[in-house]
């Protein structure tokens, strides 16, 4: 690995927030939507609330090498604390905020976190129940005061007012805090954040400053990011992309963060904020298309007109434009008129409208689902990365955008295949070690510094980009010998509205079998349309015209994944609709919403037993967490429905 | 007075104060039929205070001699110790007292946010021609009461629906909405009439939470009519019991919970 040399002044975030300070000191540098209006804070002032904190928690007693769990949605002021934690020397844990208190058992236990700073009272309600297993846990701090009134235990102190504390001392203690800054290095601890644990525990992924500002670095000149950049943080703080967008890139590059008003406003806020940059799971691209399709179908029968009729057109020569390719004066013309009535009030309610750069990734995104929005005229584009690479692995470039490939190498990115087809890495990004875990940071990252993904893939020969095929250890072999992908099939079924979710078993037998979850308000609606009478989820998911609908979805799939003769035997045969969806609560996913594939076959085993044994309704009994932590339990009778499928076409030998 | 007035402090850290009203020997008639006979009780400063009863039983009479809509033909009601003259419905509102619905009284064809504006009405000093000109002291107070029902549009979680018609919107939120407007107006007495009626039990959950909620945090004190028995015990500090417009039951809802009378009311008495 080539170890750069940092520029100088550039070795930490407190150091690129003192450049900023200087270089934009009036320049908005965050924002946030509180009481109905949008609230702002220039750099300087942002710098000076982070200081008096800092000075604060130093005076509270933290000291350099401590963690400090950091829990809440996005709000300036936990980011803000972040930097607080580096400038005293400590290094900041952002933990998932929907994480319910046992889960946080673990992560807090295994970081040894001596500080919390919490967002509101229910974080600190959960810590509370969990206290007496986390005894290294000193101090708590919360930053909305609602609720607390009443809670006066003597370690338990409200933000506003340890920085008004570290105001009033910091005269004494900044010099100190100072020395410690100057003393922090490149390699340095940055930040410890915790792997989703698609298959087991999470693990502490430890960061240091040259993996952020690296990699902030090389992704900000890869997309020639600037500093009026204004990006929406709306993705959890715990999550790796946020940490690089929200504040490596933020402080690199000195753009805006915009944090929404709750999570619920998120699309509104959106809206307002109008992000130049702006990334998002396939699962909100989902979500925001579903909502445009089911408010089409309410419009009148002329704009359904217009509205199909320019997206037919778009969807012809959006991406080629997007390309930089030359169509013909006519198409332009008509692009140019269907942008005017279609495409810009629709980018516009979307709050795509000034997107310059925007990415998707976490999960693979279908295929009409990306060309819809390409078609819109956004730069959507894909990356593939990793927690452990700091994000970026590799990404793609503005006019080579393809939905089937995830990119060429980000800068300073080296790759190389296994022979199983597992895809390695190294970078300035690959973490430093798993927190307290050698023996994890061994088996996944060698001497020299390779780090094994655990995706199959491989570079595509025309585009010379990255190709991920599944999960490596997902990909297997059905008892005939064919190739068993389930997530390629997962994929061509998740775009349909109607479904949200998709689990295909298959691997060592002789047929392929799905689980799916439909979309409540995709299907609600349809049901809604057609005087279909349903009192629960659950009665919904039973519904003999539901399960026709859903039947019609898979046949589709399966005819189109018979086209694929390496995969051909990946049809869908039998399919049963669940009665629950699948939850992050109940461990059938993990919080950034990818399905534990194991928890969902453990869990369902009665089910699946009765799809390979021929049944034609199995009754079962499925425990469920509510969300106050609850436990209870939801009894169903499922049906199971017959999919046709393509015969499966033998390779011919001769040419 | 019958109650001993000494501030108490409750099991969850509440402070209950001092009398705030109290209504004696209260007598309505609606022409020959006696809707409410002979009926005391009062609401002390802070508390949760519950008017239970069957269909009929003269609780919503009660709370409209509270907010002053109806006039008793006999007894008397004492406010912040001093004895109310017939006021009209604006003029108690003016002295604190709001009130919500049993059936939703909000305007439907407007937004959330301009139906809780309504309810700073009584914080509106400037006069017709200023607020039509938004000239000088109108445009100041405008942006006040803005922020003044922001927080309460924060308070109650309503911040997606903020600009959102109110016709629009489902029964729950509906009734949400009308506790926004009421708690806009910043009372100190709030009258809640079934505040729960045909919700569902989530919604139930939220709404009472919304409700001790506000009881904590703004300090309001509030009177209120339920019909589901496991809210009212678990929410307030004292209940009323009424029965034909009589009152049978007043105390803490465990003493309420055993009183005889109560349980023949509810659950029916054998006439053997």
């Amino acid at each position: 690995m080539t170890a750069t040399a940092p520029q100088k002044g550039c070795e930490t975030l407190p150091n690129l927030l003192a450049r900023n300070v200087a270089r934009f000191g009036d320049k908005p540098a965050y924002r946030e939507k509180e009481l109905g209006i949008w609230q702002s804070w220039t750099w300087a002032q942002a710098a000076r609330e982070i200081e008096a904190f800092a000075c604060g928690l130093a005076d509270l007693g933290l000291a350099p090498g401590d963690s400090v769990a950091i829990i809440g949605r996005n709000r300036p002021a936990l980011y803000w604390a972040m930097i607080s934690v580096q400038m005293c020397g400590g290094i900041p844990v952002p933990l998932y905020q929907d994480a319910v208190a046992e889960e946080m058992i673990h992560v807090l236990g295994n970081s040894q976190a001596r500080f919390v700073i919490a967002g509101d009272q229910e974080q600190i309600d959960k810590i509370h129940e969990v206290q007496d297993q986390i005894p290294h846990v000193e101090i708590m701090i919360y930053h909305d005061p609602r609720g607390m009134r009443k809670y006066d235990a003597a370690n338990l102190f409200e933000m506003d007012d340890v920085t008004k504390n570290g105001r009033a001392k910091q005269s004494e203690i900044w010099p100190r805090l100072q020395a410690i800054q100057a003393k922090q290095g490149y390699d340095d601890t940055c930040v410890m954040l915790y792997t989703s644990g698609t298959t087991g525990r999470p693990k502490g992924v430890v960061l240091s400053n040259r993996n952020i500002i690296e990699t902030s670095k090389n992704s900000s000149e890869f997309d020639h990011l600037r500093a009026d950049e204004d990006i929406l943080a709306y993705l959890p703080m715990a999550w790796v992309g946020d940490f690089i967008f929200s504040v490596g890139q933020a402080l690199w590059t000195g753009f805006c963060v915009n944090c929404p008003e709750s999570a619920e406003t998120m699309q509104t806020d959106l809206r307002e904020i109008g992000p130049t940059y702006f990334f998002a799971p396939p699962r909100v691209f989902e979500n925001q298309l579903t909502e445009v399709m089911i408010r089409m179908e309410d419009a009148s029968k002329l704009k359904q007109w217009l509205f199909h009729h320019f997206m037919a057109h778009a969807k012809k020569v959006g991406p080629r434009l997007l390309d930089g390719e030359s169509i013909g004066f006519g198409d332009r013309l008509k692009y140019f008129l269907g942008n005017l009535f279609i495409y810009g009030p629709l980018k516009n309610t979307l709050g795509l409208s000034r997107v310059r750069v925007g990415y998707t990734a976490g999960e693979a995104i279908g295929p009409e689902l990306f060309a819809f929005y390409r078609s819109l005229g956004i730069n959507l584009k894909q990356l593939y990365g990793q927690t452990e690479a700091s994000v970026f692995i590799t990404q793609q470039p503005d006019g080579h955008v393809r939905s089937d490939t995830v990119g060429v190498p980000s800068p300073g990115v080296e790759l190389k295949m296994a022979e199983n087809g597992e895809v390695f890495y190294r970078s300035p990004g690959v973490f430093v070690e798993y927190f307290n875990n050698p023996e994890s940071t061994a088996s996944t990252k060698d001497a020299e510094g390779w780090v094994a993904t655990g995706d199959a893939g491989f570079i595509d020969p025309e585009s010379g980009q990255l190709r991920i095929i599944d999960r490596a250890k997902d990909v297997g072999k059905m008892s005939d010998g064919a190739m068993f992908a389930p997530k390629y099939v997962e994929n061509k079924l998740k775009f349909f509205p109607n479904i949200l979710e998709a689990v295909v078993f298959g691997n060592q037998r002789e047929m392929c079998t799905a689980f799916l979850n439909i979309d409540l308000t995709a299907v609600g609606n349809w049901a809604e349309r057609n005087n279909i009478a349903y009192s629960s989820y659950q009665e919904l998911t039973g519904h003999p015209q539901v399960l026709d609908i859903l039947r019609g979805h898979v046949e589709e799939v399966n005819k189109s994944v018979a086209a694929d003769p390496m995969l051909a035997g990946c049809q869908v045969h039998r399919f049963v609709v669940l009665h629950k969806q699948l939850d992050a609560d109940d461990g059938e996913m993990t919080r950034t919403q990818k399905v534990r594939r194991g928890v969902v076959e453990e869990k369902f085993g009665d089910v699946i037993d009765a799809m390979y044994g021929g049944k034609s309704e199995i009754y079962t009994e499925t425990e469920v967490t509510y969300e106050d932590g609850r436990k209870g339990k939801i009894k169903a009778t499922l049906q199971i429905v017959d999919a046709a499928v393509q015969p499966v076409q033998q390779l011919e030998a001769a040419e | 007075m019958k109650d001993t007035v000494e501030p108490y402090v409750t099991d969850d850290g509440r402070t209950i104060g001092d009398v705030m009203l109290d209504l004696r020997n209260i007598t309505l008639r609606f022409g020959g039929v006696e809707a409410i006979k002979d009926i005391s009780f009062d609401i002390r400063e802070g508390e949760i205070r519950a008017i239970i009863g069957p269909n009929g039983a003269g609780k919503s009479s009660m709370l409209n001699i509270i907010s002053g809509f109806y006039k008793p033909q006999e007894g008397e009601v004492w406010f912040d110790g001093a004895i109310r003259p017939p006021l009209r419905p604006y003029q108690v509102a003016q002295q604190g007292i709001a009130r919500t619905f049993q059936n939703i009284a909000l305007f439907e064809g407007m937004s959330v946010l301009d139906n809780v504006m309504t309810g700073r009405l009584n914080h509106m000093k400037a006069g017709l021609f200023r607020q039509a000109l938004w000239y000088g002291r109108a445009e100041q107070e405008e942006v006040e009461n803005r922020e003044a029902v922001e927080k309460i549009i924060d308070f109650l979680e309503i911040q997606k629906i903020r600009k959102t018609p109110v016709s629009r919107l489902p029964y729950g939120l509906k009734k949400r909405v009308e506790l926004a407007r009421a708690l806009a107006a910043q009372p100190r007495l709030l009258l809640l009439d079934e505040p729960m009626a045909g919700m569902n039990v989530e919604e139930k959950e939220d709404m009472s939470r919304f409700i001790l909620d506000a009881n904590d945090e703004f300090g309001t004190t509030i009177a209120l009519i339920e019909h589901d028995m496991g809210v009212v015990m678990d929410l307030s500090d004292r209940v009323v019991v009424m029965d034909y417009g009589r009152k049978i039951g007043d105390g803490t809802p465990d003493e309420v919970r055993g009183n005889q009378d109560v349980i023949d009311a509810y659950l029916g008495v054998s006439h053997d």
